[in-house]
């Protein structure tokens, strides 16, 4: 006979504010099996579990009904105190009462009505709840960092400073990622290159960091501690081992007209290239869709200068599996496309740029040298408009983000300033929604850009910009003054929102991490598992998980790793035990559920069984490896027979609780 | 034929090819054969059957036969022998202890529609495309087409899955007709579907034949014998429990069904019960491309298998066909 | 049936534990209501959900079964939504084929980002349920409280 406790949290007044907690813990004490139930202010709390563990020994509970919050919230708590006192832990079963009941619900009546449901279903899933024991799985003592900007970077260099390996995989040439690119960094304006660069060498340095970089992640296996990842190493057309990254080739070579993506497009490489001078790995890369040889076979001009002869044009892309225990995601940002804003003339001429693009223009390694000149004639600007949240905050018009991409006010103060600073001769216009600046030192700065350095900033939107005549005429509105202003602007730089990194949706598939619908990775919990995706064993790093800037990167960065050294210290993991266990005396051996296992959890073996008549009989029948398994329970249904069942989720268990809900 | 597949079947036995042999005995009367194992000539010569009544699908006792030590050969219809790849395919049979024999078949007939033409019939003999049969009042012929059971009017192909040996010609695969029985339930209004089958389910005795009979049904234990599974029932109580039973087992099969047909030549109460089966084969043609259960050892089941494009479940209420 | 009194259909909603019922989670801490009807039990993915539960569901009772999993693409799992997706389209459209209310069952993808969407989801259901009035074509009379 089942001995069963129930136990009716408030949750302060969370849940009992609308649900009468004590008539549901009398109603469900009358349930069958019921020896105790009871409600408390919090179960959560110390006093709350010490109850709770006291009722266990004192009525010999042999099963607990938690009524209370989610389980995703605190069924691992309660189940740690289920095993304190001496009850297996998967003995305990929690009715949501908070997320799914007093929370929706306005009416007393309804939400009561519905909690005692609730408990009821939770007591006919109990009572068919067997004890079931963790086993372990080993750990495999690597970390991988999908992304080599300073998030993957940091991440990686903390990981490996606490002794662990780690790898990067980065799909561009070089890691360094955005910041390689930006000239100044707010509020310190400290050079982005001088404190990048130092950090990246170290990378390059560091005996447990391994850098792939011109490669991509391919195929993710496995689960925490134990996953198996197909890498993409792409075709350099240079061997790795023997060049030297002297550069000379990038100097020879014939094919002039390649738009180089470091610079966004504003001038040209060449076909085989490094893509900046602090490169890491210091390697050249022969980009196969402009190089004269690789498409019609005549040219081998870069092979010929190459006193290394590293240049192979035979080269192949090349797929290595490698182990790891944990992954972490940083896989970055980039600025939105503006083809969809018309009204900025972005397509229309080479004077509207973005940010990252001013970045460019600003900086001594740009394509101007770092001299501030019109991409269009090359003449040096006067009249400078910025617009802040170009697809920022705009929601349903179809072609920009709901969110705030964060960074866009400090950036645009950092250019206005910089701006009036070397060219005091400039009149800087700022049109914004409003200036968001919550950050050490960052509303001093914007304040400084205002005051000190004398920037227009102006409360409004700009409609229209319209390139005639050599100067881009741009229509806005001063909302503060309620009047339309028409300035002539030698060029005007829109601050784009940021969105993930392409590359991050097929990645999240792959690792079977969620994102929002903005295609950010999601956190495990908001508040209090912010750099640990819901999928054990993945963590996230950087603007992956959503617009921050560099300081809170880096932070970030530094989080993630700590959670992997936390999980790479581990010798061994604990398994969940809620996974699939075949009948074998129904299992008919006909491979229907080794099919949809995701994981290939499910091996057959030829087994004896008595037959009729003193006989044995062979037969074959399904066999699930518990450490692979994980619980999802596709092959239960596969299964016409019922043989297989999911532990803590069977077919005896879904059918009580939905029995109790209808009945 | 009667004589050739007889002679076929003692050879085997002489040669050695076979230890023994799986074919169909007469039952109480000439046309109620039964499967039945010959372990000499002398059994085959005396009881071995082969006619228009041969109906039962014998590729399920292989199961059980091919546990048994030795050899067994097995006479398989066109239909059986798709049976005979599926259990193939799902380990169930072991393929090494079995010699298949296929025999092409002229369709299976119906005694009733015999009856309704010729009363009291005692016996049977094919003469090319009739039949001649032997009644109390003297012979009478009739065209096979006319006598021949339902599930043969729509046969979905003559041609072989698989065999060893081939007595006659191997057929071809026949056109769609087979879902027409389908296609007019679904332009039924769901209130007139509603009524034919709770006349039709109504009527369910829960005697199992379905079951027993089926060849995709071949559980070591059925899910609804089995007291662990919450779901165990034996008598039709009411209405629901034959609903459960018939959607829960068309489900079970679904992919898997060759549509052989056996379900509803065994039911005892003439429910139409292949018309299940037959709609989740016409939706899995319809929305994950055709696909015959049994025609290859390779081709993975429609229910096992997935495409990122797949039509949505919301698809079922879109769908034209069945109308409101 | 009494007509003046407002029929409350009883719904059973599945929700896989990584997206929907964290969903539900969502749109509770965000305070959104949806009618209590709604009685959500706990699977860990949609391919978790045996059609045997959904009849078992109706026979005891219930007059809508919802299933709720991640997007396709997004399961915890990988693949899970992809098999759940195949079973319930031929599942739902078997129970249309036998005549019952093809309205009584419905798949929703809701992910754990969708508090709002799981809300208003469960908010029309119920409405259509309610609708539809009482499930009588599928249900067990012994099962029933008289």
């Amino acid at each position: 006979m089942q001995r069963i406790g129930v136990f009716v949290c408030w949750c302060g007044s969370n849940i009992a504010a609308t649900v009468d907690v004590a008539r549901v813990a009398q109603t469900l004490a009358k349930e069958p099996g019921v020896v105790y139930a009871t409600d408390y202010q919090y179960m959560c709390s110390e006093a709350g579990q010490k109850l709770i563990a006291d009722a266990i020994r004192d009525y010999s509970l042999t099963g607990v009904v938690i009524c209370s919050c989610s389980p995703r919230m605190h069924e691992a708590t309660f189940r740690k105190t289920a095993a304190r006192a001496g009850l297996n832990p998967y003995l305990v079963e929690i009715a949501n009462i908070r997320e799914q009941c007093s929370w929706i619900h306005k009416n007393k009546e309804d939400a009561t009505e519905k909690a005692v449901i609730l408990g009821r279903a939770a007591i006919a899933k109990v009572h068919l709840n067997a004890p079931l024991t963790a086993g372990k799985s080993p750990v495999t003592k690597r970390a991988l960092v999908i992304g080599g900007g300073i998030a993957g970077i940091q991440t990686a260099l903390d990981i490996a400073d606490a002794g662990f390996e780690v790898d990067i995989v980065e799909k561009k040439p070089t890691i360094g990622g955005k910041m390689a690119q930006i000239d100044k960094t707010f509020p310190t304006l400290d050079c982005a290159a001088c404190i990048l660069t130092p950090k990246m060498v170290d990378v390059a340095q560091n005996e447990k960091i391994n850098v792939f970089a011109y490669s991509e992640v391919e195929k993710v296996q496995g689960f925490v501690g134990n996953f198996t990842v197909t890498i993409r190493h792409k075709a350099r057309y240079v061997d790795e081992t023997k060049c030297t990254g002297c550069g000379l080739c990038t100097e020879k070579c014939p094919q002039k007209k390649v738009p180089n993506e470091f610079n966004l497009g504003m001038d040209n490489r060449r076909a085989i290239y490094i893509p900046f001078a602090q490169a890491v790995p210091k390697l050249a890369t022969i980009d196969a869709d402009y190089c004269t040889m690789l498409k019609t076979g005549k040219c081998g001009v870069c092979s010929k200068v190459c006193s290394a002869g590293a240049i192979d044009y035979k080269q192949q892309d090349r797929l290595e599996e490698r182990q790891y225990g944990a992954i972490v995601a940083a896989t970055g940002f980039n600025p939105i496309s503006l083809d969809a804003y018309g009204e900025y003339a972005y397509n229309q001429s080479p004077d509207v740029v973005t940010s990252l693009e001013f970045e460019r223009l600003m900086n001594a390694a740009g394509p101007t040298g770092g001299t501030l000149l019109r991409p269009s004639d090359g003449k040096h600007p006067h009249t400078l408009v910025f617009v802040q949240c170009v697809g920022s905050r705009c929601d349903g018009d179809g072609r920009g983000k709901s969110y705030c991409s964060k960074i866009c006010c400090m950036y645009t103060a950092k250019h206005a300033m910089l701006c009036r600073e070397k060219y005091p001769d400039t009149e800087v216009y700022v049109f914004y929604i409003d200036v968001r600046t919550p950050g050490k030192g960052f509303d001093e700065f914007y304040r400084r850009a205002v005051e000190e350095y004398g920037v227009h900033y102006i409360k409004g939107q700009v409609g229209k910009v319209v390139p005639q005549d050599g100067v881009l005429k741009v229509q806005a509105s001063d909302l503060l003054e309620n009047r339309q202003l028409h300035i002539d602007a030698d060029m005007v730089i829109l601050a784009a929102a940021m969105e993930p990194d392409k590359s991050a949706r097929p990645l999240a598939t792959m690792l079977t991490a969620s994102m929002d619908t903005n295609d950010f990775f999601t956190e495990a919990h908001p508040k209090l598992r912010p750099v640990e995706s819901p999928t054990a064993g993945v963590f996230l790093s950087g603007a992956c998980q959503g617009p921050k800037d560099i300081p809170e990167t880096v932070a970030q960065a530094g989080a993630a790793a700590a959670k992997v050294i936390g999980l790479l210290a581990k010798d061994s993991l604990t398994c969940n035990p809620c996974v699939a266990k075949p009948d074998e005396l129904m299992c008919n051996g006909c491979s229907s559920c080794e099919k949809v296992c995701p994981y290939g959890a499910i091996t057959y073996v030829n087994k004896e069984f008595r037959g009729p008549n003193r006989t044995t009989l062979l037969r074959r029948v399904a066999s699930v490896n518990p450490a692979v398994c994980q619980g999802c329970g596709a092959c239960t249904v596969a299964c016409p027979s019922g043989a297989m069942d999911l532990q803590g989720f069977s077919n005896r268990q879904i059918m009580a609780e939905v029995d109790a809900i209808c009945k | 034929m009667q004589a050739d597949v007889k002679q076929r079947a003692i050879a085997l036995l002489k040669e050695g090819t076979a230890d023994r042999v799986l074919g169909w005995k007469a039952g109480e009367f000439f046309y109620d054969l039964t499967p039945a194992v010959f372990e000499t000539s002398e059994e085959v010569e005396r009881d071995f059957v082969w006619s228009p009544f041969s109906a039962p699908n014998l590729s399920k006792y292989l199961i059980g036969e091919t546990r048994k030590p030795g050899k067994i050969a097995a006479f398989l219809k066109p239909c059986d022998t798709y049976s005979f790849q599926q259990l193939r395919k799902e380990h169930r049979i072991d393929r090494e202890k079995v010699y298949v024999v296929a025999v092409q078949c002229g369709g299976m007939c119906d005694i009733e529609k015999i009856k309704a033409l010729a009363k009291a019939p005692t016996a049977i003999r094919e003469e090319g495309d009739m039949l001649v049969v032997s009644t109390l009042y003297g012979e009478k012929r009739l065209p096979r087409q006319d006598v021949l059971a339902e599930r043969c009017l729509s046969c979905k192909s003559t041609k072989m899955a698989y065999y060893d040996e081939l007595l006659g010609d191997d057929g071809e695969d026949k056109g769609d007709g087979r879902f027409e029985g389908v296609r007019r339930l679904e332009a039924m209004t769901p209130e007139e579907r509603y009524q034919f089958w709770r006349g039709e389910l109504s009527r369910c005795i829960r005697c199992n034949a379905c079951r027993n009979v089926c060849p995709a049904c071949s559980c070591e234990k059925c899910v609804f014998d089995n007291p662990t599974s919450g779901v165990e029932n034996k008598a039709a109580a009411n209405s629901f429990e034959e609903n459960m039973f018939h959607i829960i087992r068309a489900f079970h099969v679904a992919g898997r069904c060759t549509d052989c047909g056996e379900c509803s030549r065994v039911c005892p109460q003439h429910i139409p019960l292949h018309l299940l089966n037959r709609k989740l084969i016409s939706d899995m043609n319809e929305l994950y491309g055709p696909y015959q259960a049994g025609a290859d050892l390779e081709t993975r089941p429609p229910m096992t298998d997935f495409r990122y494009d797949d039509p949505e479940p919301s698809v079922v209420a879109r769908r034209g066909g069945a109308q409101e | 049936m009494q007509v003046n009194e407002k029929f409350e259909p009883t719904i059973v909603a599945f929700c896989c534990n990584w997206c929907s019922y964290a969903g539900a989670d969502l749109s509770g801490t965000n305070r959104l209501q949806y009618p209590a009807n709604v009685k959500i039990i706990r699977i860990p993915c949609s391919c978790r959900l045996n059609p045997m539960f959904i009849l078992r569901a109706f026979q005891r009772g219930a007059d809508g079964v919802i299933l709720c999993g991640c997007h396709p693409g997004d399961c915890h799992y990988t693949t899970g939504n992809y098999y759940a997706r195949r079973r319930m389209t031929l599942m739902f459209s078997l129970l249309d084929y036998l005549g019952i209310e093809r309205e009584r069952t419905r798949v929703e993808w809701v992910s754990a980002a969708e508090g709002a969407k799981f809300a208003a989801t469960m908010e029309e259901f119920t409405e259509t349920v309610r609708a539809l009035g009482e499930n009588r074509r599928l249900e067990d009379l012994r099962c029933k409280q008289m």
